[in-house]
């Protein structure tokens, strides 16, 4: 028998796995489809909740974490080809002309 | 119970398919997001981010969501996924991620902190009261699409504008930032003319194998006079070695270069005949 805390099991494992790719991976487009991943989890834990308690609230908090993922994507993947454009490399290692 | 969808339907051939499903694509989608945290190379990783998502919509389905299970299909693994990939083609497809740590002891405290999260969020959801789902309704079944369009246009009606002020916003922010300044101005037609004229050459140059034993790319054409133009093969060749002579004295008559050429075709053609 299939219960929510199945989905929030997996949820979180996805979740765990997102993060350590956003801490360990050097390109910049991996550690963006890492938050992805993460996002993505957090929708699950979003949807199980919303058909646990019987109420719709959570699927349109998911709605939402969509289009301001979608959003963000499109923007960030703009300075990422910007940043490319500039200094020849993707990696966020050379990205460090601000740093002190 | 009236409008109740036939997933939700509580039958036990129905429930053994759900727990099916459920696992073959829970190990599915966490193989994938490992897969995609492993892979050095950012093509495998998107593929791999793309499994993860479509097993994600069908979890969707399962959980009473039909609407979020296609705009998970069509916005995240149509859109973004192919935004992603079209990026890695603007970078560079062969771009793989170095496997020297930057950071020494990167990768060993990042693999703490993981299980350290792994462990936090298993204790906080193991002691949440995490009961069994509500009395299945027609909310999560047929009538899906339009009571989420209900709540959408009505409570969250606010949100709901906002969000569409945060996409022109986003798209605007890409056009600026993807858009690339011209830092000197267009050549005119008449500076392209005056700029091939100052070059010495005015005329387009020879091409390769002109008079030459035979026109391959790299063999330079030969100039009126019998000697070679260097100008008619391009630079990234080389050059090659200079065309024999057209009379070898006793020798073969086939430079060796063209022999092997006529040793590759013909293992080509065998392996083609295999």
């Amino acid at each position: 028998m299939l219960s929510p805390a199945h989905f929030i099991a997996l949820s979180v494992i996805l979740f765990v796995i997102g993060s350590v790719g956003v801490l360990v991976r050097r390109n910049a487009i991996v550690v963006f489809m890492c938050v992805e991943l993460m996002l993505n989890a957090a929708n699950l834990a979003f949807v199980t909740f919303a058909r646990m308690h019987g109420a719709l609230d959570g699927q349109v908090i998911a709605f939402f974490v969509m289009v301001v993922a979608a959003a963000e994507v499109v923007v960030g993947l703009a300075i990422l080809t910007s940043i490319f454009r500039a200094r020849r490399s993707a990696s966020v290692d050379d990205a460090n002309l601000m740093k002190y | 119970m009236t409008g109740t969808h036939p997933l939700i339907l509580a039958s036990s051939a129905a429930q053994t398919t759900r727990e099916l499903v459920y696992w073959v694509l829970a190990i599915a989608s966490i193989a994938a997001a490992l897969g995609m945290v492993l892979a050095r190379r950012a093509v495998h990783c998107a593929l791999m981010l793309a499994i993860v998502m479509l097993s994600l919509a069908v979890f969707y389905g399962m959980e009473g969501a039909p609407f979020l299970a296609f705009v998970q299909i069509i916005v995240y693994t149509g859109a973004v996924l192919m935004l992603f990939l079209f990026v890695l083609m603007i970078v560079g497809i062969t771009a793989a991620d170095s496997i020297i740590e930057t950071i020494r002891g990167q990768r060993l405290w990042a693999a703490l902190a993981g299980i350290a999260m792994l462990v936090l969020l298993s204790l906080v959801v193991g002691h949440a009261a995490i009961g069994p789902p509500a009395a299945p309704t027609a909310k999560f079944g047929d009538g899906n699409v339009t009571s989420l369009a209900n709540l959408i246009f009505t409570r969250y009606l606010y949100p709901f504008e906002i969000t569409s002020a945060l996409l022109i916003t986003a798209a605007l922010g890409a056009m600026v930032l993807a858009h690339r300044e011209r830092t000197a101005p267009k050549p005119t037609q008449r500076e392209l003319a005056a700029r091939r004229i100052a070059s010495g050459h005015p005329t387009p140059l020879p091409g390769p194998g002109t008079y030459a034993q035979h026109n391959a790319a790299d063999m330079p054409a030969l100039l009126p006079d019998g000697s070679q133009s260097e100008l008619s093969v391009s630079p990234v060749l080389g050059g090659s070695e200079p065309d024999s002579p057209p009379a070898l004295p006793g020798g073969s008559p086939m430079p060796e270069r063209s022999g092997s050429v006529a040793g590759s075709l013909s293992a080509g053609s065998q392996e083609a005949g295999e």
